[in-house]
């Protein structure tokens, strides 16, 4: 079929008249309409399912559906149900931006809580900035981001960093750190962090070393360790990398009670993974552990357990940041005037919860959440031993390896102060 | 100095082991064998399952794992590679699919998991091996605290190469399979039953990635993509020693194993990997046929 000038204006017009029929359905004013159909509130739910990250995705995935299922079992949010639309991120960030896109513009969904690795976040970041959409993001990451469009529930680098390493040199008396990463921004920026920390508490330390993210020779590297004069070594490993970390040192005879692993990654389930005789005595900065002696955490461990009919399953910090983001969320949705990503956006700023780790609360300003930071000794047993805790939690600070402080905040409501960062 | 030597030794012994059985599909036989890696992972996760279905340790999971491999391997030259042969890109494509199936298989712990059944040591999740006790730590010679556990690797290393010599080159059937290497037809016409000989070879080859999955088992983490890098590194080997070549695979693992130990130690591991890529490549360029290759008539 050619297309004569005639046929292309005819259709052009039918077009035309076509959008103008559409467009005032999407204009909608009564919002409400759209997000919250048929009694239904429908919520984006975005984890890898499949691939290598599926392993722990699928805990976060399997937290977020718990706290779907419990809140919907106590009558739901504003007496409506929550309806999840789960969609398999697949470990691919591309694949992470097209599910983004599908729930937000099809499904029309007015938040989504996904993502583990800051790839993944980083991906799907443009489609909820350029619709004006809501992401809820649990995981512990580098800080350096400051968007309207995502709540972080995980902790910042001051939440991981700022009670660790003045602990490291005040208490355990090492001072010669050895930094060991993956070859990604998160080690990276957790580096530049721990050397200014470092610094500042009269420590020093004599190496910065990477390895590629998924390797798991780590032959030369331990013996680099062996050989540095290091009294302590500051872990930013991620991954499967973990596991062959641990029994690497082990094996070539370092132990933990001479020569420390501090680590900022290894979680119960990196624990679980390698056996837990080779991270026994090593340590670890998060704010949440599932061996926290609270009757909350407790059941919040065995309601896990018996949502993914497993007795023996593991929960981690990004597991429960998982689980209570979605309450949050719901209070929010509750204090709002009407159910838009814009509205929950402003009426989250400032809810409070009680969740297994104990009191949170998103910062108005950054949209993070204040968390208490705890470090925990590996027993045999797997399980971590909690020998050190703020009292309260602490701000979250995403720029605090730039000169961010509690009262110089670069990132507020009104977006990032540009101006600051360069200083 | 001679632990960093002893690291390059084991990276080499490691390079080796995947290699190993490499060398004999693909120098033997002439086909990719993209499944390899997934051979080393299945070896691996009888090591899993049979600590904790059996009880048993390590040791008992090497005769263990060879059977179950090889029984593998010869199931699939049976059924596809027996049909391509001397079709090298078919191999390459069917043997990556065939690879899949067997990562997904277990990651889907064989179908079960669709009926809500979860067998305990499959599925995508990571597994671990415990490894005896005298196994881990170090012992010290001259000084140097030497890693029991990859000393223990190096020795198994040695045994299997000098088992494959003498079946390759000291017993009747290593000599058939010679024969093919050079000309298959015409060891077909001096009546070597040529597809049962490459059934076996292609079983020994499987066998072989089974033992070395067992080694990695032990101080790697155990999950269903975990073979996929290897078959890379082994294909390096392979190619830089020379097709066909037991002795150029056995010299090429050890002399990118010390590479890669002396430059990680003098710099980092990051260079090192490329470093040994770029000698690959130049190694390649130079001499096509690699180290030690074979005069062909």
């Amino acid at each position: 079929m050619s297309i004569s000038r005639r046929t292309l204006l005819r259709n052009t017009a039918a077009l035309g008249a076509f959008a103008g029929a559409g467009l005032p359905h999407i204009w909608n004013k009564n919002a409400d309409l759209t997000y919250a159909a048929g009694g239904d509130i429908k919520v984006g739910v975005l984890f890898s399912l499949t691939g290598g990250l599926s392993i722990i995705e699928k805990s976060l995935h399997d937290a977020t559906m718990m706290a779907i299922s419990e809140i919907n079992a106590a009558g739901g949010v504003k007496g409506m149900k929550i309806s999840a639309i789960a969609e398999d991120g697949a470990s691919d960030p591309k694949t992470y931006n097209e599910k983004a896109s599908k729930l937000v513009i099809q499904d029309k969904v007015p938040t989504v809580f996904g993502s583990y690795t800051s790839a993944s976040r980083k991906a799907v970041l443009p489609v909820f900035e350029k619709r004006n959409n809501l992401y809820f993001y649990p995981t512990y990451y580098e800080g350096f981001e400051c968007s309207k469009n995502v709540v972080y529930t995980g902790a910042v680098p001051n939440q991981q960093l700022s009670n660790f390493i003045p602990w490291i040199i005040k208490t355990l008396g090492k001072k010669k750190f050895f930094i060991v990463g993956s070859n990604y921004i998160y080690p990276r920026e957790m580096a530049k962090v721990s050397k200014i920390l470092i610094e500042k508490n009269g420590g020093e330390w004599i190496a910065d070393e990477y390895l590629e993210l998924g390797h798991s020779e780590w032959g030369s590297m331990v013996n680099k360790i062996k050989g540095s004069g290091c009294d302590v070594v500051l872990s930013n490993v991620v991954g499967d990398s973990v596991v062959a970390f641990y029994r690497e040192y082990k094996n070539q005879g370092l132990t933990h009670d001479k020569l420390p692993i501090c680590a900022t990654v290894t979680s119960e389930i990196e624990i679980a993974a390698m056996g837990a005789e080779y991270a026994v005595g090593s340590y670890t900065s998060f704010p949440y552990f599932q061996a926290i002696d609270t009757d909350r955490n407790k059941a919040f461990v065995e309601r896990y357990r018996a949502f993914v009919k497993d007795p023996k399953a593991v929960t981690h910090h990004a597991l429960e940041s998982s689980y209570f983001q979605v309450f949050l969320w719901k209070q929010a949705v509750e204090k709002a005037a009407e159910i838009t990503p814009a509205a929950i956006r402003d009426a989250v700023k400032g809810q409070e919860f009680d969740a297994p780790n104990g009191h949170v609360k998103i910062d108005p300003d950054n949209l993070h959440t204040y968390l208490t930071p705890r470090i925990a000794q590996w027993l045999p047993d797997g399980q971590g031993k909690i020998i050190d805790a703020y009292k309260e939690p602490t701000i979250p600070l995403p720029y605090v390896a730039y000169g961010e402080t509690p009262t110089n905040l670069f990132c507020t409501g009104k977006g990032l102060d540009t101006v600051k960062l360069k200083t | 100095m001679l632990e960093v030597l002893f690291i390059g030794l084991s990276l080499g012994s490691i390079l080796l082991l995947v290699a190993l059985g490499l060398a004999i599909t693909y120098g033997a036989m002439g086909v990719i064998n993209m499944a390899h890696g997934e051979m080393v992972m299945v070896g691996a996760y009888v090591t899993v399952l049979s600590g904790i279905w059996l009880g048993t340790n390590i040791f008992v999971a090497i005769p263990l794992a060879f059977i179950v491999t090889a029984l593998l391997g010869l199931l699939i030259e049976r059924v596809v590679v027996r049909k391509l042969y001397g079709r090298l890109l078919d191999t390459l494509l069917a043997t990556w699919g065939i690879a899949i199936l067997i990562q997904q298989a277990v990651r889907l712990e064989f179908g079960l998991s669709f009926l809500g059944i979860h067998v305990q040591g499959l599925g995508p999740g990571l597994q671990n091996v415990s490894v005896p006790s005298f196994l881990q730590g170090t012992f010290s010679i001259l000084g140097a605290d030497i890693n029991r556990y990859r000393t223990f690797i190096i020795l198994v290393t040695a045994i299997l190469a000098l088992m494959t010599w003498f079946i390759i080159y000291r017993t009747a059937i290593g000599m058939q399979v010679r024969a093919i290497i050079r000309n298959p037809k015409m060891a077909a016409a001096c009546g070597i039953d040529v597809s049962r000989v490459n059934a076996l070879t292609f079983a020994f080859g499987s066998g072989l990635a089974g033992v070395a999955g067992v080694m990695m088992s032990g101080f790697k983490t155990v999950f269903p993509d975990m073979g996929t890098s290897m078959v890379v590194d082994g294909f390096l080997v392979v190619v830089m020693g020379g097709v066909g070549s037991l002795l150029g695979s056995v010299l090429s693992a050890g002399i990118l194993g010390e590479i890669n130990g002396l430059v990680a130690a003098a710099t980092n591991d990051i260079l090192a990997r490329a470093v040994v890529f770029g000698v690959v490549i130049a190694i390649i360029v130079l001499r096509p046929k690699g180290l030690f290759a074979l005069k062909g008539r």
